[in-house]
């Protein structure tokens, strides 16, 4: 069995810096971690190897700069067993089609797996739109909002957290599953684990290696365009009301229940 | 010639038209007038009554086009994603807009890939282009400290997710008339490799992305037997309870009341925010909330500067206070 595990490296806090010409994210400039979401999805790969009868490879895949085979590596620590970087400056500036379309050439070069993992949605551009693309582009079919998943006989099992409940799917043959937090706890890396992915390689792939041509990827190629970005303006000017004694606790309240009102929401 | 038309995709729920629809026609019309051109709402499922159909057109849409088939029933990738496919290559719509629903957020990614359509996820406005016509997406990034304006230029349809309570319903208006179209798919687009073998409603009645009223529980509440205070205050304003990762963490609510970066993004007329400090994280979820109070015994907490009022004390007694004043209110 073969496992996928798509990673994203993000930055760490949220200040992140943007090129205000492309509109796109400076990925170099912060120093980077592992897209939270994929430690989650991380773990769940490593507990269906750990409960599957047969052999299992787990494959982490990332695409950015070279500076991402430190989230490589960090996978690797928790158990992962290989790392591939899709790097090329060919690919910079890849909108969620290009990014998808580059990520699924580099799946069919690796040889389609049983199951891809990725997490719902990355921190920094909050899309949630890669995985599903490339489910579309391998023909997988796309398992949204996992909040469990397991191997069942020919296929596996999966419980979907929807607005209203929960779901319970089962799919024959190969799935790409993007996950929740709910998913697994992810582990802590281990000293043996550190010391251990130190010795493992890393392969880099450029656009050539996966016959991707210029018109599939990069900001060229994206289909979207950033035509703008600004700072919102979510900050408000706060009524801030002292609510230490009764009395005071009173008026204020009052004051909201009054602004309630004024606005129709009682 | 006029434009093509704007589509909305309209979601269903056991047969009922889900109200995030009308949200969407909210926005399609407005796009659809400025282009003028026909609003349609799509709708995948099975065999919905015309009356159902028709409250899309009640409020908005000139057309109702209705995917019909067992298989559509519930939300399937393959089949929705197929199907959806086939009516945007024999229609060629100018704009598809869907709900950054669970739907949503699967079904359009998968439909944008082969098409090769842009698609910009979980905005929050919409407008079209003075000079070129095209559609203008805003959508907030990185924990929403970041609006990015994004337009797909050449590529159609141009694509988008709208973030649910991001606009008001359009109201229903009598009178109005428009075509329904019935389309039963043929059998190879219904073809699916995931079954729904189960299902489980959600423990808290009201889905926090559904609420008007969020009345969010933070580690301000110290246990879990104080999160009745909060459900008490959202009972007596018909709203849920939502909660910050720490609360989830300890065990006082279920994970789907999660708001933030690794829970919910939700966007209600309110957000009480009791006890919550306000990281980052939690603030990318509920930031674009129509009006915002705080609760909280440290005068300096983050939340503040994101509530129109904020009340420094303690939330034992204000929250019973609050949910007596309310309810004292909503009689009189």
């Amino acid at each position: 069995m073969k496992i996928i595990v798509l990673i994203k490296q993000v930055p760490e806090s949220q200040a992140t810096r943007m090129d205000e010409t492309t509109g796109t994210l400076i990925r170099e400039a912060a120093s980077s971690v592992i897209n939270p979401l994929d430690l989650h999805a991380i773990e769940c790969a490593l507990l269906i190897k750990e409960a599957a009868k047969e052999k299992c490879e787990i494959v982490c895949l990332s695409m950015g700069p070279p500076a991402a085979t430190k989230v490589l590596r960090e996978a690797m620590a928790l158990g992962v067993d290989h790392g591939v970087l899709l790097s090329d400056r060919a690919f910079a500036g890849s909108d969620t089609w290009c990014t998808a379309f580059t990520l699924a050439a580099a799946v069919r070069k690796l040889g389609l797996p049983d199951l891809i993992l990725c997490g719902e949605r990355a921190t920094d551009g909050e899309t949630g739109q890669t995985g599903p693309a490339m489910g579309a582009f391998l023909d997988l079919p796309v398992i949204s909002f996992v909040s469990h998943i397991e191997q069942i006989a020919g296929g596996w099992r999966a419980r979907r957290m929807l607005e209203d409940g929960y779901e319970t799917v089962e799919i024959d043959g190969p799935a790409l599953a993007c996950v929740l937090k709910e998913a697994a706890v992810p582990r802590l890396p281990t000293l043996q684990g550190k010391r251990l992915s130190r010795a493992k390689d890393i392969d880099i792939m450029s656009a050539q290696d996966l016959g991707v041509s210029q018109d599939d990827t990069g900001l060229k190629a994206s289909p979207t365009r950033v035509v703008k970005i600004f700072r919102p303006s979510h900050l408000k000017k706060c009524e801030k009301l002292p609510a230490m004694d009764p009395a005071q606790a009173e008026k204020a309240v009052d004051r909201v229940v009054c602004l309630l009102k004024e606005k129709g929401l009682i | 010639m006029s434009p093509k038309a704007v589509w909305i995709l309209a979601e269903q729920r056991e047969g009922k038209v889900a109200d995030v629809s009308y949200e969407l026609i909210t926005r399609g019309r407005e796009l659809a007038d400025q282009r003028g051109t026909e609003l349609c709402a799509v709708i995948l499922g099975d065999n919905l009554s015309d009356a159902e159909l028709q409250t899309l057109i009640d409020r908005g849409c000139d057309r109702v086009l209705h995917a019909s088939a067992p298989e559509l029933r519930h939300f399937l990738p393959e089949p929705y994603d197929k199907c959806l496919q086939a009516l945007i290559v024999k229609e060629q719509p100018e704009i598809l807009i869907a709900a950054a629903t669970s739907t949503g957020r699967t079904v359009m990614p998968c439909v944008a890939g082969p098409l090769r359509a842009g698609l910009t996820a979980d905005c929050t406005g919409l407008q079209i282009e003075a000079d070129t016509g095209n559609l203008l997406q805003t959508r907030p990034a990185a924990g929403g400290n970041i609006m990015a304006t994004i337009k797909t230029p050449e590529r159609r349809p141009q694509m988008a997710t709208v973030r649910p309570h991001s606009t008001r319903p359009a109201p229903s208006i009598s009178g109005r008339t428009g075509r329904i179209d019935r389309w039963q798919p043929p059998a190879d687009l219904l073809k699916s490799r995931v079954r729904r073998v189960d299902y489980t409603p959600a423990v808290e009645t009201q889905a926090i992305q559904d609420a008007d009223v969020v009345v969010a529980v933070g580690r301000g509440f110290k246990k879990g037997d104080n999160v009745e205070l909060a459900r008490k205050l959202a009972n007596v304003l018909d709203g849920a309870v939502g909660a910050s990762r720490e609360a989830v963490d300890r065990g006082w609510l279920p994970y789907p009341a999660q708001v933030g970066l690794s829970g919910k993004t939700v966007s209600p007329k309110l957000y009480i925010a009791v006890g919550v400090s306000g990281t980052v994280q939690h603030l990318a979820g509920m930031q674009t909330s129509e009006t915002i109070i705080a609760i909280n015994s440290d005068s300096e907490a983050p939340i503040f500067n994101y509530a129109e009022i904020g009340l420094c004390g303690d939330l034992f007694t204000l929250l019973p206070m609050l949910t007596a004043k309310i309810a004292a209110a909503k009689q009189s």
